[in-house]
This record gives structure tokens, C-alpha cells and sequence, in this order.
């Protein structure tokens, strides 16, 4: 790293950060401009850490170069490095890079209790930015020699391991480090790569995890991440995961380490910035938000509710590589509901296993961006599951009961993800980034995500936030005006009630007062209306539910909110939530085809 | 812009390959730079520490697991075998001493005072790497393994599973549409390389397993008829290590497709050489594609011009395989390449390439749903 200060950062005029991810490296440049810091150019380049190249600083110069050429600035000197401080002609004064090359950072966890301490060490390494291959606790339901066997077959980057409430018992702890230390984790940069283990489990049990891990690993131990069963510590754990990272394997991936002499700030896993720009947003705003990568091999989702930060990657739930896995786990009846025309089941099994084959394809058809669409729309579904099954709050916490909680069956585990407190949801990734129609992609979130009261919707326009998430460690101010004005595209807002009803009877009655946009009217269950509201407009929207619906304010309540625009508009939405499509086919047909008109989705089709 | 980077699946009559065969963990190599290996010796060797077998000797004989160290009758490092004790209790008064006798042979790895358990390591797992390539060793990576170099004909194939096979070609289909069913498998194509020409079906590949064959070759497959072999529905193409009987070779994909005729007609004209097959398939990153290996004769590689390979760029003239519905499948030229991005059918702006197909038709596609046929 060079030696820029936070101190210096902060008089930065021009910033220039990269992104290497496993096929591509995404450049951009950040101006201080009149009006403040904006993204003002970028470029790519395919990313060069694999043969023959084998150095991913080829990658980062190439598209560095790129954007120099648009911007008219050189950034790159003779020797082949970046130009810093920055004059009037060349240069950048900040320097910064996230990465997901060479497949991310991939960990293997162990805690004792699967749902409590092994929940929290995922927790940990997942907010950090790791892709978690496996969780090993004391009943996770397969015997030690079963578990042997899957530490042997891993081949994990490193290691967390956590079990035990400080002063506890380490019995069990300790058990499970007995069983990994022999088992020998094969790591995957070879055998010349010590692993690392971080312990962050009972304190009580650090010197004897010394002992264990003595020969043929580096042992980290930091803070115990469950000290007590009702907090959660998971930043000395995130904190370390970060070093290791940087200090172990980047230093394997080729390259590195010249790229990390020349950026102002620690290289951070891809996943793990994202995450960081989605809490700075969430809590400056003092705002829920949830974001959501779609990828061809998995998806990542990122929730911040209540200040709590939750992550969760949904590894094979992707649009190429594991799109056939998609298929297999929403079933293809359920995909298919998303269609409202024939289509031949047979022949669409084998296009996809044909997207999976040849994973680069793209849909040249109306009808093959129809079908892909719906894919996509169970992907985010099941990510979303997967997601709101893990952001939890503690489990093991013990409960205090009051007479009036006596019939509830509510325990420790519930899911902190509430769609009604939802206030942004922000999509990125291919599929949603890419579709032809700005229409599509909201009804895309909408459909997958069912978000309930009032929500605003927006897309990362060119996958922005990985950058933005270093920056705002080095030059929050910075980050935060980017991503305010350069970093999102505001599709618009999506009002939807929570209740269910008969189809044709009204939902809720609504008053629009705007600039540009004066109406009211009503909006039958099982109707979906798009009203247009621009970008930069807002409008006061008031709600009136039906007594069996809720927008916020309790069933039957009126609900007064200030909305903003889009490129999309404002979409009124009654068809419930739960969203719940007939089970027959033949029904589905002509409730699709009336929500594909009315979002005007696919204007060129019949 | 005249030409874009599209690389396509290698179907070549002659070519120089290489091979990098490699221990997963350092080993002893067996032969020496310069040396002729045949495909199915074994090049490096090593051993993989033995698997391990916890016992929980504190809950076996009910004692506190500080008591275990004295109990136990084997010290680290001792070996033990089925049968034999492992720890004794001290009983009451030198009475009623409970016996634990090891249900498994090995080593003894620790004994914990922490959680009452013995760890025994049992017999060390040997790992051999072979040839593969019958070919030239080229150069010897000390305690890891060597790079193999040979000529020979090869084939790459878009989908396979099974791993590593060895057999010598043997047509099953007359023609490269003709579709692979099981009548045509015979017993005499036992340990032999089947080649079929478009679709395999499932009962084709059953069959070819119970002959015993080495691979099976064919142009398609159905979604269907793999899951039927697999077992279970393929969710991501990561292959290669499944244990189905037989090693399969998809060349062009899934559907009703025909083989390739130069594919086909290659494999024709190898009737009866022998030929190396791995299945893997690896679609992340580090892509690795099944394979059809046969090594030629030092006359055939006299006889062989080498394959010109132009490192994937797409020019007018090129001959493409169209990789996406609606035209997929279809063989044809490169007619012209736009360089300007057009809106296609589906409302998304990509560039393109106009294909001249075979019917003298000319279709315009996104260059993203090409693939060139190289060799």
C-alpha cells in the first residue's frame, strides 16, 4: 500500500477504482466537479490473474488506460504504474481496488451449536465477503467420520472456527478442533499454503487451540464472536478475515502484491464492499434497504434492517453456470407460471442445459428474454428465502415471556427481514442491470422480492457499489455523493398492500398530488397499475386500504407518504401479499398477459 | 472492426499436445524427461495420510476425560490393530476393569484430556497419476508430476461426464444424424471408444455400461436421458468424477442434434486406434472442456499437415457453429460483421454477425451465440 492518509484522501480531486472480478475489470474515475464528487468515466478490461497472463495488474492498467483515453488524462507512467499525486493533465490522488479473481475468498466455518455459534461465525465470514463452502457444528446431523471426510474433500482459502460463550464450557470446542486439525484441509492454493485458522470462539479454549493447530496452520486468534449467547461480536472476526485475506491470499493470487503496493487502501473481497456501501447508505439515510447481485453463478443479497447488517450468497442460484440448478430447485411449473404463452417444456430442459453448457449466450428472441426473465424471477425468489431463513435474530437468546405472549409461538430465530419496513431495494447484476426495458427490471424485483407498503426501487447502474465500498472507508463524503447521483438509477417507487382478497373487488383506493402527476382512482385486487412519475420528481401519495389490507399503518388504515419517481414511474399494486399465482397454468396465462400490459413490459409482443 | 475473439471447440487431425499430469500433494515421479510413456502407466505416486477415526473413549467407558490419558493402553504414535485393547478403566479396588478394544487398525494421532477422545489415523491411501497422453515426457516437476507431449488427433467435446477412459474407437452410428439407441451397441464393443452420431439415448447408454464400454460418443443428448443416467438433475457443469460406468462425450449439446461431420467424419477415419477420453467438464473459471485423445504414428504424423489454429478471431469466411435457439445448432459462414451493435428480436442492443447457413440463408445473430469451428 502506498502511504495516502485519510487525512489527504479527504482532499482528493480525482479518484480512480477498480473492480477485478473473474472475467472482467471495471475501472472508473471520480472527479471533484462544481457539483461535487461524480463518477465521470469508465472502461474495462477481461481480468488477467489466470495463464497465460497470470498477473492481474495487466488487467487493472489495461482498463485504466481505458478510461485515460475518455477522460484525457494519462494515469499510467512508463514503468507501467499508476501516476500519483494527480496534476492538472495526469495521475489520480486515490487509488483503490476490490477483487473477486480466481473465485473469491472460499471458507469453511465450524462452530459448536449449528444454530447458534456456527449461525454466528457464517454470519462473520459471509459479511466479510467469503463464499462459506461448508458449516461444520456439533449436530449438524452427520457423524465425526462423515465430517472428517467433507473438511478432507474442501479446499477452503481458511478457516474460521468459533464454539462456546466465554468462561463456558470448551469441551465441545475443542472437540471439533481435535477433528479438524488431523483431517488436514487441503488448501486450495497448494501445498506450499500454510492455512489459516482464526479462532474466535471461548476464550478459555484459545491456549489449547494453540496446541492443536501448532503444526501446519497459521492460528489467528482473535475476540470470541459469541461472547454471550445474547450478543453477537463478529468484528474482530470480519476484522481478521479481512487481513488474512490481503496478507495470505491475494499474496497467493498472481500479481497482488504489486497491485496492493499501489492502492491507498486494503484490497477488499468484492462482496464485502458492496455490503459496506449498502450500511453506510442505510444508516446516513437511517433507512432499510436491501440490495441484490444476480450473477450467472450465484446470487448474493444484502439486507440492512434495524442497523443490523446481513449477507447471505445463494451459491448456486445463477442465470448461466448454475441456471439449470434454478430450474431443478424452483421446478420447472413454477417458472413457467411467468410465462403467459406455449411454451415446449421439453425444448426449453434442454435450452437450458445448453445456457449452462455455454454460459456467454444471449437471448436473441423475445421469447428466449421472456423465459430467461422468469428464471430469474424464481432465482431471486429462492435467494431471498435462503436470505430471510438466515438474517435472523439470535437464537439460544433466552426469551422473557409476558402474560400476553402466552400464545405466541414466537422464539429466538426470527427473521428480521420485514418487507413492510423495507424502505429501498436495489438490484444489480446482468439480468436485471441488462434487460432491454428499465419496466422489466422493476417488475422483475417486484415479483421476486414482494415488497409490501411503500418501497423505492433502483438499480446500480454499472455495478458502481464495490467501488464505493472501499471509498467510503478512505473518503466517505465522496462515496456517498457518487452513489447518490451516479451510482443508482431510481426505477421508482412500488406501492403494495399485505392481505389477500377476492379478485375484482377493491384492494385500496388511492390520491396522488404531484408536480406532474394528479390522480385517484382505485385498484381492484389481482390489478397492477404504472403510473408515470420521472426521475428527480417526487409525489404525496395517500393510501386507503381495504380492511383486509395493510400498508403500513395496520389493516383497514390510511397511509400518507411522499414517493419518489423514476424511470419506471409509480407502480400501484394490488395483487397482495403474499403474491400468490393459481396453480394451474391455463389460469396463469391471462393474469400474466394483463400485469405484462399494464407494466408495458414487452411492447413488441402480441 | 473486421474480426472479434470467439473462441470454438478444437476438432483437429493433427496437433501437438500437451499434457500436465500432477499429484494432488507432493510424491514420488516415476519416470524421467525424454522417457516414452503409454497412456495407462503410472508416471507419479504418493501417499495420501490415512483417513481418521475419532473415538470418544470418555463416553465409551464412562470417566471423566481427564482420566483418559492414564486409561489409555497406546502412547502417540503407536500403532494398534482391530481387535486389540485401547484403554482400560482402573475399576474398583484393581476390579471390574471395562476393556475398550479398537474397532479400527492404525496409528494413534492425540489423546485429549480436554474432550476424552483418541484420535487413530488408519493406513496411509496411495494416489497414482497416469500417463494419460502416450507421449514424450518433456519435463519433470520434481515430487509433483510431469508434462507430457505427443501428436495426435483430438477432440473436444462441449459436455462429458465420467472421468479419465481408454479404448479403441469403434463406430456404432453410419452416419453423423444418425441417433444412438441401444440395438446398435454390441458386445463385441467392449472396452471400446462407441461413436454415435446425433442423439444418444439413455437406454444406448445402459447398454454400452453393460458391455462394458470405455466412452461413448454422440452429437446430443437429452436433459432428460441424463438425468435418467446421472440419477439426479445436473444443476451445475462441473463433471467428471461421477461413477455411472461408462465415460460420456456430448460434442455439440443438449437436444436433438447431429454430430458435427467433420467431427464425425475424423472420428471415421480413427476406427480402430486407440484413444484417451476424459469427460470432466469445467465451465467456471479454468474451463475444461471432455476430450477425445488419439495418438498418431510417427507415419501418420509424417503423413499429417499440423492444424493451423488462429487463436479464435472471427472473420468473414469462418465456418461457425450458431450456440443459441433459434438457430440452434446450425452450421454456416461468416457473411459479414457488422460493427455497429443492433436491436435484436429480444429488445437487447448487442452486436452481431450475418451467417451464411447451408440452405443459403443468411441470418443475423448476436456475436455472443457463435462459436467458430476451429481446426
Amino acid at each position: 500500500m502506498t502511504t495516502t492518509t485519510k487525512s489527504d484522501a479527504q482532499q482528493a480531486r480525482v479518484i480512480l477504482a477498480t473492480d477485478c472480478g473473474s472475467t472482467t475489470t471495471k475501472a472508473i474515475l471520480i472527479q471533484l466537479t462544481d457539483e461535487g464528487y461524480r463518477q465521470t468515466h469508465r472502461g474495462e478490461a477481461p481480468t488477467t490473474v489466470e495463464e497465460p497472463f497470470a498477473d492481474v495488474t495487466m488487467g487493472v492498467v489495461n482498463a485504466v488506460v481505458e478510461v485515460g483515453e475518455l477522460a484525457g488524462r494519462k494515469f499510467i507512467d512508463d514503468s507501467g504504474k499508476i501516476i500519483q499525486p494527480a496534476t492538472e493533465t495526469e495521475g489520480c490522488d486515490v487509488y483503490i481496488s476490490t477483487s473477486s479473481a480466481g473465485g473469491g475468498l472460499q471458507m469453511m466455518v465450524a462452530g459448536v451449536v449449528a444454530e447458534m455459534t456456527a449461525a454466528s461465525a457464517k454470519r462473520a465470514a459471509l459479511g466479510a465477503g467469503a463464499i462459506v463452502m461448508d458449516v461444520i457444528a456439533s449436530n449438524d446431523k452427520r457423524k465425526p467420520h462423515e465430517q472428517i471426510q467433507r473438511i478432507r474433500e474442501l479446499r477452503p482459502d481458511m478457516m474460521l472456527v468459533s464454539g462456546g460463550t466465554d468462561g463456558g464450557d470448551a469441551k465441545h470446542v475443542v472437540s471439533i478442533a481435535e477433528l479438524i486439525a488431523p483431517a488436514k484441509p487441503q488448501p486450495r492454493f497448494g501445498s506450499g499454503y500454510t492455512l489459516p485458522i482464526i479462532y474466535a470462539g471461548n476464550k478459555d479454549a484459545a491456549p489449547r487451540m494453540n496446541k492443536i493447530f501448532e503444526q501446519g496452520f497459521e492460528l489467528l486468534i482473535v475476540d470470541n464472536l459469541r461472547p454471550v449467547l445474547e450478543r453477537e461480536n463478529l468484528g474482530p472476526a470480519r476484522d481478521a478475515i479481512h487481513d488474512l485475506f490481503l496478507e495470505h491470499v491475494m499474496a497467493h493470487a498472481p500479481g497482488y502484491d504489486k497491485l496492493m503496493g499501489w492502492t491507498d487502501a486494503p484490497i477488499m473481497p468484492t462482496p464485502g464492499a458492496v455490503g459496506n456501501i449498502l450500511q453506510t447508505i442505510a444508516e446516513s439515510q437511517n433507512i432499510n434497504a436491501v440490495g441484490v447481485d444476480i450473477g450467472g453463478a450465484t446470487t448474493d443479497v444484502f439486507s440492512v434492517f434495524d442497523k443490523t447488517f446481513n449477507r447471505t450468497v445463494s451459491a448456486n442460484l445463477g442465470m448461466s453456470y448454475s441456471i439449470s440448478n434454478v430450474c431443478a430447485e424452483a421446478t420447472m411449473p413454477n417458472i413457467l407460471r411467468w410465462v403467459h404463452f406455449d411454451m415446449d417444456e421439453r425444448e426449453l430442459r434442454n435450452r437450458v442445459k445448453n445456457k449452462m453448457i455455454r454460459p456467454t449466450t444471449i437471448p436473441q428472441s423475445l421469447e428466449a428474454l421472456v423465459f430467461e426473465q422468469a428464471v430469474a424471477r424464481e432465482a431471486l425468489r429462492l435467494a431471498y428465502i435462503q436470505h430471510k431463513e438466515f438474517a435472523t435474530t439470535l437464537k439460544g437468546v433466552q426469551q422473557q415471556r409476558s402474560v400476553g405472549d402466552t400464545f405466541s409461538q414466537e422464539t429466538g430465530g426470527q427473521t428480521i427481514v420485514d418487507n413492510m419496513k423495507l424502505n429501498l431495494l436495489v438490484a444489480s447484476g446482468g439480468v436485471l442491470s441488462h434487460a432491454p426495458s428499465m419496466n422489466q427490471t422493476a417488475l422483475l424485483l417486484i415479483d421476486a422480492f414482494q415488497p409490501e407498503g411503500f418501497t423505492t426501487l433502483a438499480k446500480d447502474s454499472i455495478f458502481m457499489m464495490p467501488h464505493l465500498g472501499v471509498l467510503a472507508q478512505v473518503h466517505p463524503k465522496a462515496a456517498m455523493e457518487v452513489f447518490e447521483r451516479d451510482c443508482l438509477i431510481y426505477l421508482g417507487t412500488c406501492v403494495a398492500p399485505k392481505g389477500s382478497g377476492k379478485p375484482g373487488k377493491p384492494c385500496f383506493d388511492y390520491t396522488i398530488k404531484g408536480s406532474t402527476l394528479n390522480e385517484s382512482g382505485q385498484i381492484a385486487f389481482g390489478e397492477i397499475k404504472l403510473l408515470p412519475l420521472a426521475e428527480g420528481e417526487t409525489a404525496s401519495v395517500t393510501v386507503e386500504p381495504g380492511r383486509t389490507f395493510d400498508c403500513g399503518n395496520g389493516p383497514g388504515k390510511r397511509v400518507e407518504k411522499t414517493v419518489k419517481g423514476g424511470t419506471v414511474g409509480l407502480v400501484l399494486d394490488g395483487r397482495g401479499r403474499p403474491l400468490e399465482l393459481p396453480e394451474s397454468r391455463e389460469a396463469c396465462k391471462p393474469l400474466i398477459s394483463k400485469w405484462v400490459e399494464a407494466m408495458k413490459l414487452y411492447p413488441g409482443m402480441g | 472492426m473486421g474480426n472479434a475473439y470467439t473462441p470454438g471447440l478444437k476438432v483437429v487431425n493433427r496437433i501437438t499436445h500437451q499434457c500436465r499430469r500432477i499429484l494432488p500433494i507432493p510424491g514420488k515421479v516415476l519416470v524421467s524427461k525424454g522417457d516414452h510413456v503409454e497412456a495407462e502407466q503410472v508416471v507419479a505416486q504418493t501417499f495420501m495420510p490415512g483417513d481418521i477415526m475419532p473415538v470418544n473413549l470418555a463416553n465409551l467407558l464412562s470417566m471423566p476425560p481427564s482420566d483418559v490419558m492414564e486409561c489409555v493402553l497406546k502412547k502417540v504414535g503407536e500403532r494398534i490393530e482391530v481387535g486389540e485393547p485401547l484403554a482400560q478403566t482402573k475399576g474398583i479396588f484393581g476390579m471390574f476393569k471395562q476393556v475398550y478394544k479398537s474397532k479400527d487398525a492404525g496409528t494413534i494421532e492425540t489423546i485429549s484430556d480436554v474432550t476424552g477422545q483418541v484420535i487413530i489415523r488408519g493406513e496411509p491411501i496411495p494416489v497414482e497419476v497416469r500417463a494419460y497422453l502416450t507421449g514424450t515426457v518433456t519435463e519433470v516437476i520434481p515430487e509433483q508430476g510431469v508434462m507430457i507431449e505427443a501428436d495426435v488427433s483430438f477432440v473436444q467435446g462441449i459436455f462429458g461426464i465420467g472421468g479419465e477412459s481408454f479404448g479403441t474407437i469403434k463406430m456404432a452410428a453410419a452416419s453423423h444424424e444418425q441417433e444412438l439407441q441401444a440395438d446398435m451397441i454390441t458386445p463385441d464393443m467392449k472396452g471400446c471408444v462407441i461413436v454415435g452420431g446425433a442423439r444418444v439415448w439413455h437406454d444406448a447408454v445402459r447398454k454400452a455400461i453393460e458391455v462394458g464400454a470405455a466412452a461413448v460418443v454422440a452429437g446430443g443428448i437429452d436433459d432428460q436421458d441424463l438425468k435418467k443416467i446421472l440419477g439426479y438433475d445436473l444443476g451445475v457443469a462441473i463433471t467428471g468424477t461421477e461413477k455411472v460406468g461408462v465415460t460420456l462425450v456430448i460434442t455439440e449439446g443438449f437436444g436433438d442434434i447431429a454430430m458435427a461431420e467433420r467431427t464425425f467424419d475424423l472420428l471415421k477415419a480413427r476406427v480402430g486406434d486407440f484413444a484417451a477420453v476424459n469427460g470432466a467438464t469445467q465451465i467456471r473459471a479454468g474451463v475444461m472442456r471432455p476430450e477425445i485423445v488419439i495418438p498418431l504414428s510417427e507415419e501418420e504424423v509424417k503423413a499429417e499437415e499440423p492444424a493451423k489454429l488462429d487463436g479464435g478471431m472471427l472473420e468473414t469466411g469462418r465456418p461457425v457453429r450458431i450456440i443459441r435457439d433459434p438457430y440452434f445448432g446450425l452450421i454456416g459462414t461468416v457473411a459479414g460483421l457488422p460493427s455497429e451493435p443492433q436491436v435484436l428480436g429480444s429488445g437487447s442492443k448487442a452486436r452481431v454477425l450475418d451467417v451464411k447457413l447451408g440452405s443459403g440463408e443468411t441470418v443475423v445473430i448476436p456475436r455472443a451465440n457463435v462459436e467458430l469451428i476451429e481446426g
